[in-house]
């Protein structure tokens, strides 16, 4: 793909304080992403896949270690630069979709556009051709409720891809559809990796999403290890696309 | 690849009209409970505006009543000011003390002494209790009294102390109903008077209403009403005395030279407080002025409290929805909302929906005025002022109280949010 690198994480700590005890989520991640990769975080229950997703995601900030994205060091950022990365670089896709419920879909689309300043008519073109993108073009105005499972993950996929941004991050995003449905959802994710280039980093349990991305960052304890063995049914384990070598 | 842009856009990312559209949105939504909450607000802004526009209605009234008198007008009552403790020593003012000003004091028109006492008045068996006042012909002229029919009180009457009436009309609409009530006889304290005019009618002011009221002569009034009561050390006393200054400008001289006059006659040292009261139409206009405003402000504000609860109402809403909406939210700060935006968010629903519910208060307050106007009892519209307050106010309910919920929104953690069910 790439050897432009998109995502560098050194050493990056995550501790909690719950009460009295301290809750240490991450401990010292290192990861690099390059530009055009589609990876796979794994792991566990309390592996720290959701913490390590939220600092890349420019939602929360790491108590230690540091995290440069496209160059720009943001592990040590204010509110208002965070938010103003999520919305130029970052797009999300949920476990629950988390569209707008009383929004058409398309004012759903808009929404990171609007945060972006973008003008009206801007702002309804590029949503709409997002939209069409997915093969959701002729829903325009429909709300989310309207809308199947599987289509309203796809708006979320437009809305998350509307900006333009460095990297894609889902997080389980076909943990609430069904079988079908979610290979759909892959394939989209699969296609637009390949048409558009996009750097899609997706958190999952399900080895068989995994299988299908180019390489997988296995957590446990809050620490990147090996993935077990014959994790991957039918894929083969840090695998990279062009054989450039592993960071870790 | 390249299809990457990294694109800097830092710009106001906000669109008011859409957030207002948004909250609209969201009102119709909950329209029962968007009422609900509005409802303290409208009750608020209603009595605000309906009490402001009522008073300054009255306002008007009373300063066209007092304008309509004339401005050169200048009454003399007895006893001091009420600020001082000492000088309220009753009747101390005498027909003498007027023929003194009438004699000594230069730049005036007319003056008037007059003597008032309540009275018995009846007309066969019609009957009613009033004031009747002692008159000289003069009053005629320093109040542009014009009687709607008969005449007014003349010298001749006043030096044969002749027992004639002038009626104000609301009297001759109680004693007389339809019947032309000149020539005929009344009984004043049981003596008998001739009605010889019937006056037009006149704006009342406040509680007190001249065209109830019943003139007889000066003289007579002394001789057959008063009983005793209007004579003190072979002096006959006055209830008031009036003065019409040649102008506007005179005035001042005028008081000048009857404080002057008084303070000689009364026996006042320098250092002793005036006995008497000189009023200039002026100052009771003032007086009447501040009086009205200061209870319509006063009023206004006891309903301004109905305002401050109903934004209470509103605040209470709010935090509701703030929690109802976490999720949303975090959704909107996943996507790059930042602080502000959802600041403004907030902000703009709770002031839509204060402001809407400042413009039904203001829409019903103008119903109630025309239903107070269409009785007759007041003449009060609803005034640009009191638009512009109730309206204000409510904008600014609607700023106050939202504050603490939008920034409770603003303030969430995006992660926090989102994980928020």
């Amino acid at each position: 793909m790439s050897e432009r690198v998109v995502i560098e994480a050194q050493e990056l700590s995550k501790v909690y304080h719950m009460g009295k005890t301290e809750v240490h989520a991450l401990r010292g991640v290192s990861i690099q992403v390059r530009e055009g990769e589609m990876i796979a975080i794994m792991g566990p229950s309390g592996s720290g896949k959701s913490t390590l997703m939220a600092i890349l995601g420019a939602l929360d900030v790491p108590t230690g270690g540091r995290y440069w994205l496209e160059g720009e060091e943001i592990s040590r950022m204010s509110d208002r630069e965070l938010a103003i990365i999520r919305n130029e670089r970052i797009g999300f896709v949920f476990q629950q979709f988390n569209l707008l419920p009383r929004n058409t879909i398309l004012a759903n689309v808009t929404l990171p556009l609007i945060y972006g300043g973008v003008g009206a008519r801007e702002r309804r073109e590029r949503a709409a051709k997002m939209l069409e993108m997915v093969g959701l073009g002729d829903r325009l105005g429909h709300k989310p409720t309207e809308l199947s499972g599987g289509e309203q993950q796809r708006v979320a996929i437009a809305r998350a891809l509307v900006n333009e941004p460095a990297i894609v991050l889902a997080d389980e995003p076909t943990g609430n559809l069904d079988t079908k449905t979610g290979a759909e959802i892959m394939s989209l994710f699969k296609r637009l990796h390949q048409e558009r280039g996009i750097t899609l980093i997706i958190v999952t349990h399900d080895p068989e999403v995994a299988a299908q991305t180019e390489r997988v960052i296995y957590l446990r304890d809050g620490r990147v290890v090996e993935p077990p063995e014959g994790l991957l049914t039918g894929a083969k384990p840090q695998e990279v696309d062009d054989g450039h070598p592993e960071d870790d | 690849m390249g299809t990457r842009k990294t694109i800097k856009r830092r710009g106001a990312g906000i669109n008011i009209g859409q957030n207002v559209w948004i909250a609209l949105d969201a009102m119709m939504a909950n329209k029962l409970r968007s009422a609900l909450t509005m409802l303290g607000v409208i009750i608020g802004v209603c009595a605000v505006v309906s009490l402001l526009s009522v008073g300054r209605g009255a306002e008007a009234a009373i300063t066209e009543q007092i304008e309509g008198v004339g401005t050169n007008l200048i009454t003399i009552i007895p006893g001091g000011q009420v600020t001082s403790v000492t000088a309220t020593s009753g009747h101390n003012l005498t027909l003498a003390d007027a023929e003194a000003i009438e004699a000594e004091v230069r730049h005036i028109v007319a003056v008037a002494p007059e003597f008032r006492l309540s009275a018995q008045v009846a007309f066969e068996d019609n009957g009613m209790d009033t004031l009747v006042i002692g008159e000289m012909p003069e009053y005629a002229v320093i109040r542009n009294l014009e009687p709607a029919i008969g005449r007014f009180i003349s010298q001749d009457d006043v030096d044969g102390r002749e027992r004639v009436a002038v009626l104000g009309s609301q009297a001759a609409d109680e004693l007389f109903g339809g019947l032309n009530p000149i020539g005929r006889t009344i009984r004043i304290n049981n003596v008998r008077f001739e009605v010889i005019g019937v006056l037009a009618e006149q704006g009342a002011v406040g509680m007190f209403n001249p065209n109830t009221y019943i003139y007889v002569p000066l003289s007579t009034a002394y001789r057959k009403l008063a009983s005793g009561r209007g004579v003190t050390g072979g002096e006959y006393l006055v209830s008031t005395i009036m003065i019409r200054a040649e102008t506007q400008e005179a005035i001042d001289d005028v008081i000048a030279q009857v404080e002057s006059i008084l303070r000689r006659r009364h026996r006042l040292d320098p250092d002793e407080d005036d006995d008497f009261t000189v009023i200039s139409q002026q100052e009771l206009l003032g007086m009447a002025t501040s009086i009205t405003s200061t209870m319509t402000v006063f009023l206004a504000a006891i309903a301004g409290v109905s305002l401050l609860v109903g934004g209470i109402g509103i605040m209470n809403i709010t935090l509701v929805s703030v929690t109802e909406r976490t999720k949303e939210i975090g959704i909107r700060k996943a996507v790059g909302a930042q602080r502000w935006h959802i600041l403004a968010q907030f902000l703009i629903e709770t002031v839509v929906l204060s402001a809407t519910g400042g413009l039904i208060g203001i829409a019903l307050s103008g119903a109630i005025l025309a239903a107070i106007n269409s009785t007759g009892a007041l003449s009060a519209d609803l005034s640009p002022e009191a638009i512009l307050i109730g309206f204000g106010f409510s904008v600014l309910v609607g700023v106050f109280f939202g504050l603490y919920p939008a920034n409770r929104a603003a303030s969430l953690h995006p992660i926090e949010a989102l994980r928020y069910e």
